[in-house]
């Protein structure tokens, strides 16, 4: 396929990819809180309330933007758009399949914990730009939790990096094949740990995107909706599908690192283009059980003290990674053969 | 040291344990009741406002005006009237009126029937702006529901 095509058809792909997980993770949710608490959850619009979606954008979109006054114009409009926008981009790399990849960038991992802290920016600028006295404690908040957590994110991201010598996610993917106890989580060879630095990237990930139990950008109980409170119509529609669109981000990266995102867990691929859909079906399987626990996990837990949050960053997630890595060197030192 | 990672390995099992309740509840049937389309059929005891009850061969109610309700009642809220009829052994019901507004549902009618003839209604999904909605002609009640 030419050039110029490819990047179109992508560009469409990953917005559209995006768009739609945003719409329909928000239905998800819903059904699966429904669910956890034994009720149904939307069943009027549409079958199976499949249309809630469309209806909440469309609320969304009819809405006034209003522009509260005392806000800075252009850092609140600005704002939403810093969260969306690099979530999106890091769509980019992400290996959806084997030959399924919009660019492989040879730093692949790098773009994307890159873009994952303009993220925090987006949250702090939106908080503070809306000149709103929840919303700026609330982007206090998220800065010193994105922070504390980025730093175990980081260094189990660098572990994993020692472990395949690359940063090309691609490549991470390929470096799994075989047997599905190739998979970086069952790999007990390269480090013993790593079954919980799998359990700490994690927890790490709903940190940074800002989810329950660790939802302290919005903390509606103490904190109205946090920074999002001065946000009117699509401008929440847009902080909460690039909300959506991180959560996506980070459990792909989760899938990709731990879980051996496009392979099977038996050594079987297809050639050409069934190899595509082979790799696309495993992959997308992994990513959706794994915002499916994500999910879970909100309507289980109650949202932490804010002490507590960083108590464990600190206390338990860095202590533990830095551990790991040390494990990790070792092991690789001493068994070079594996 | 060892409090450290008892608290961690204790806290870690915890969240697990959390994590199948939940997920327990998520597989079981849901509990809750789609109100509007659905309805739930009222418990034997249930006390909603009162209704004549029928006699099985004519469909007629088996009210003989003898007005001990209307006596018993401490709001006030009963009115009938009957009238003699030819070929009729006793009187004639031609007018039945609660007016729910003030019915406090004591039961003072229904227990001091000796005829049997009226009974606590099951109906619940009673709700209007009006007052008169709340005033049952349960004479006309009795015939539509037959």
């Amino acid at each position: 396929m030419p050039e110029p095509f490819r990047v179109i058809l992508f560009i469409i792909f990953v917005m559209a990819f995006a768009g739609l997980n945003a719409a329909y993770l928000v239905w998800c949710e819903r059904k699966g809180a429904g669910h956890i608490q034994r009720r149904i959850g939307p069943k009027e619009v549409g079958p199976f309330g499949l249309l809630q979606p469309i209806a909440d954008g469309i609320k969304l979109m009819t809405k006034q933007l209003f522009l509260p006054k005392g806000a800075d114009p252009i850092l609140f409009m600005a704002a939403p758009l810093m969260v969306m926008v690099p979530a999106i981009m890091s769509f980019m790399v992400i290996p959806f399949s084997e030959t399924f990849v919009a660019r492989e960038v040879n730093i692949g991992l790098l773009m994307i914990f890159a873009f994952a802290s303009v993220n925090v920016l987006g949250l702090l600028l939106g908080g503070w730009g809306s000149g709103n006295k929840y919303a700026v404690i609330a982007a206090a908040r998220c800065v010193s939790q994105n922070i504390a957590y980025e730093i175990p994110m980081l260094v189990t991201a660098i572990t994993m990096v020692m472990v395949t010598n690359t940063m090309n996610l691609n490549e991470i993917v390929r470096s799994q094949a075989g047997w599905f106890f190739h998979w970086h989580i069952f790999r007990l060879d390269i480090s013993l740990l790593m079954p919980v630095a799998f359990l700490i990237f994690f927890v790490c990930t709903l940190a940074e995107t800002n989810r329950a139990p660790f939802d302290m950008a919005e903390a509606e109980s103490e904190l109205i909706a946090g920074a999002y409170t001065e946000y009117p119509g699509m401008g929440f529609g847009v902080f909460f599908m690039g909300e959506y669109a991180n959560i996506v981000i980070g459990c792909a990266l989760s899938v990709i690192l731990f879980l051996g995102g496009w392979q099977s867990p038996v050594p079987f691929h297809p050639a050409g283009f069934l190899g595509v859909i082979w790799g696309l079906f495993w992959f997308l399987t992994k990513l959706y059980a794994l915002i499916f626990t994500v999910i879970w996990i909100r309507w289980t837990y109650p949202r932490t003290q804010f002490y507590v949050l960083l108590n464990l960053s600190w206390k338990v997630l860095i202590p533990i990674s830095l551990f790991n890595l040390i494990l990790t060197a070792l092991q690789i030192k001493i068994f070079p053969w594996l | 040291m060892s409090g450290y990672f008892k608290e961690l390995i204790s806290g870690t099992k915890s969240l697990f344990i959390g994590l199948g309740i939940t997920g327990k509840y998520f597989m079981e049937p849901v509990v809750t009741m789609q109100y509007p389309m659905e309805h739930v059929e009222m418990t034997p005891r249930f006390r909603g406002h009162i209704e004549l009850i029928p006699d099985e061969e004519t469909g007629e109610p088996k009210c003989i005006v003898c007005g001990m309700c209307q006596k018993g009642c401490p709001s006030k809220c009963i009115s009938l009237e009957g009238e003699k009829r030819e070929g009729v052994k006793g009187k004639v019901l031609t007018k039945y009126i609660l007016n729910f507004t003030t019915c406090s549902l004591c039961g003072q009618c229904v227990e001091s029937c000796k005829f049997g003839a009226l009974r606590f209604s099951k109906d619940y999904n009673l709700a209007s702006p009006r007052k008169e909605d709340f005033i049952f002609d349960l004479i006309k009640r009795l015939k539509e529901k037959s």
